[in-house]
């Protein structure tokens, strides 16, 4: 691309300031704009499934992952001891399940569920979270089992409710037929049953996981790894 | 044959006009997208890479090409061109196909080069099935464009009518879904009104159900799904060319 142009030393020196001042005035005005973050920002209500379709031109999956980022951004940070504290629960399952219709194959509003969000050290939202999980798992039980077998063991370790992780670990065990689900994962009630600590539990069901071949990708292999190694510090400065 | 000379010459318009520099920069916007969300991503990081690259890499060839066609027949037209090439000795559809061939051919050109990078993240047959795909819509994007190019008076016009083709052509599915859902109230009005919307998606093609993301995914389509997709690409491309050479041949000199 070749134009006729005057040399830039040609130009007069005050559209040279004019566009230095214009040019400053932009970076000044936008660094004194309070920033965009959506970290401690309220979850908004969330949109129909029908309506994400739409908006998604034709790309539902493409849709349903990048509304996943943006859902994960709310009230977290690094330095946050309580992430999703302040989250309305109710509106985040809104989401999370619209997302889930607007892609039903893809397991991350499943898997964000059971290993982010049902974490919270609030029972009652986490148990929104696990009935959610439990309720969604009906609908694909072959390919959502992962997650509720997460949710039998936070049941179990975290709510310290019993007959709620033997009711998600039945239905595991009743209602898979793919012989991809690992055999351990089909007697997960046995599992659950067992006089074992939550870290042991964890120990097992990752190696499981990463034996069936469950885990097909590196960032969530090196996720899990990651709230394991979390597991042991927490257990360990428990003990102490 | 002469007219494939038009053809070529609308390749050449490309090369010069700086389009590779604008694809080439699209690839790389597509790729250091994939590269953020991969630190994102929790899990599915590579699905994420492939859906979230495949949808803004089609919309980038749809737009470059679109404003690519228009832009050149335009130009055409403004500086009288257009009238020179009415004074040879070639018929008038032939004019008008042979310069549809060879926007057609950009847009498989850009096909090809926009579906590779997809190889890094899904398989090759399903890449295949996804970037012939996008071939085909290209195509249908370039008649579009070339009828309303050469229908219209201005750009403006022209680009606004292609883009909205396209995406009422991409969205009407879920419109029809919404006009047909179990809460959409039963009254007289409403019935119009669906009947309306069903009218309309008659009328379109079925971008919404083409070049799908969910092929890089989770598996490519078999042949009894693809094929009837392709040929209603097809039909669509016929009927724009066929209203493209209708209307240009009513053109007076």
């Amino acid at each position: 691309m070749t134009r006729d142009e005057r040399p830039l030393n040609a130009l007069p020196a005050g559209l040279w300031l004019a566009l230095a001042l214009a040019l400053a005035a932009q970076i000044a005005w936008r660094a004194h704009e309070p920033s965009a973050s959506v970290r401690e920002a309220n979850l908004p209500p969330a949109p129909s499934a029908a309506a994400l379709r739409l908006a998604s031109f034709g790309e539902p999956e493409a849709a349903a992952r990048l509304a996943m980022l943006y859902l994960q951004a709310f009230d977290y940070s690094g330095a946050n001891a309580n992430p999703y504290r302040r989250l309305d629960y109710g509106r985040l399952t809104d989401w999370l399940a619209a997302i889930l219709e607007l892609d039903p194959h893809s397991n991350y509003p499943l898997f964000a569920a059971a290993r982010v969000y049902a974490e919270t050290p609030d029972a009652p939202q986490s148990r929104r979270v696990l009935e959610f999980v439990y309720h969604e798992f009906f609908a694909d039980p072959d390919r959502r089992w992962a997650a509720l077998a997460h949710a039998a063991l936070l049941a179990k370790h975290r709510l310290k409710d019993l007959p709620l992780a033997r009711r998600y670990a039945a239905a595991i065990q009743r209602y898979t037929r793919s012989p991809d689900v690992p055999l351990w994962a089909k007697q997960m009630e046995v599992f659950i049953l067992e006089d074992m600590n939550e870290l042991d539990a964890a120990r097992i069901m990752l190696g499981g996981l990463l034996e069936s071949g469950a885990i097909h990708d590196a960032d969530e292999g090196r996720f899990l790894r990651q709230k394991l190694e979390e597991l042991e510090r927490r257990q360990a400065s428990g003990a102490k | 044959m002469p007219a494939l000379i038009l053809g070529r010459l609308v390749l050449v318009e490309a090369r010069r006009g700086g389009l590779v520099w604008l694809a080439a920069l699209a690839l790389l916007a597509g790729i250091a997208l994939s590269a953020f969300l991969a630190q994102l991503a929790i899990t599915e990081s590579r699905l994420l890479q492939a859906a979230v690259v495949a949808a803004l890499l089609r919309v980038c060839a749809v737009f470059l090409l679109a404003a690519q066609v228009v832009a050149s027949v335009r130009r055409e037209i403004d500086d009288r061109r257009l009238e020179l090439m009415l004074a040879l000795p070639l018929s008038r559809a032939a004019q008008y196909l042979g310069r549809l061939a060879g926007f057609i051919a950009l847009g498989f050109v850009l096909a090809i080069v926009f579906a590779l990078p997809l190889l890094l993240w899904a398989p090759a047959a399903a890449v295949l099935a996804w970037g012939l795909s996008l071939a085909f819509e290209l195509a249908l994007v370039a008649a579009a464009a070339l009828f309303f190019a050469m229908s219209l008076g201005q750009v403006v016009s022209a680009l606004a009518a292609t883009a909205g083709l396209y995406l009422l052509s991409r969205s009407i599915g879920a419109i029809q879904a919404i006009a047909s859902g179990p809460l959409a109230e039963d009254s007289l009005a409403h019935e119009l009104a669906r009947r309306a919307v069903d009218g309309v998606a008659l009328l379109l093609p079925a971008l919404d159900r083409v070049t799908r993301t969910e092929w890089l995914l989770y598996g490519t389509p078999d042949a009894r799904t693809y094929a009837p997709l392709l040929a209603g690409m097809l039909i669509y491309i016929v009927l724009l060319a066929a209203a493209g050479v209708f209307d240009f041949a009513r053109r007076a000199a």
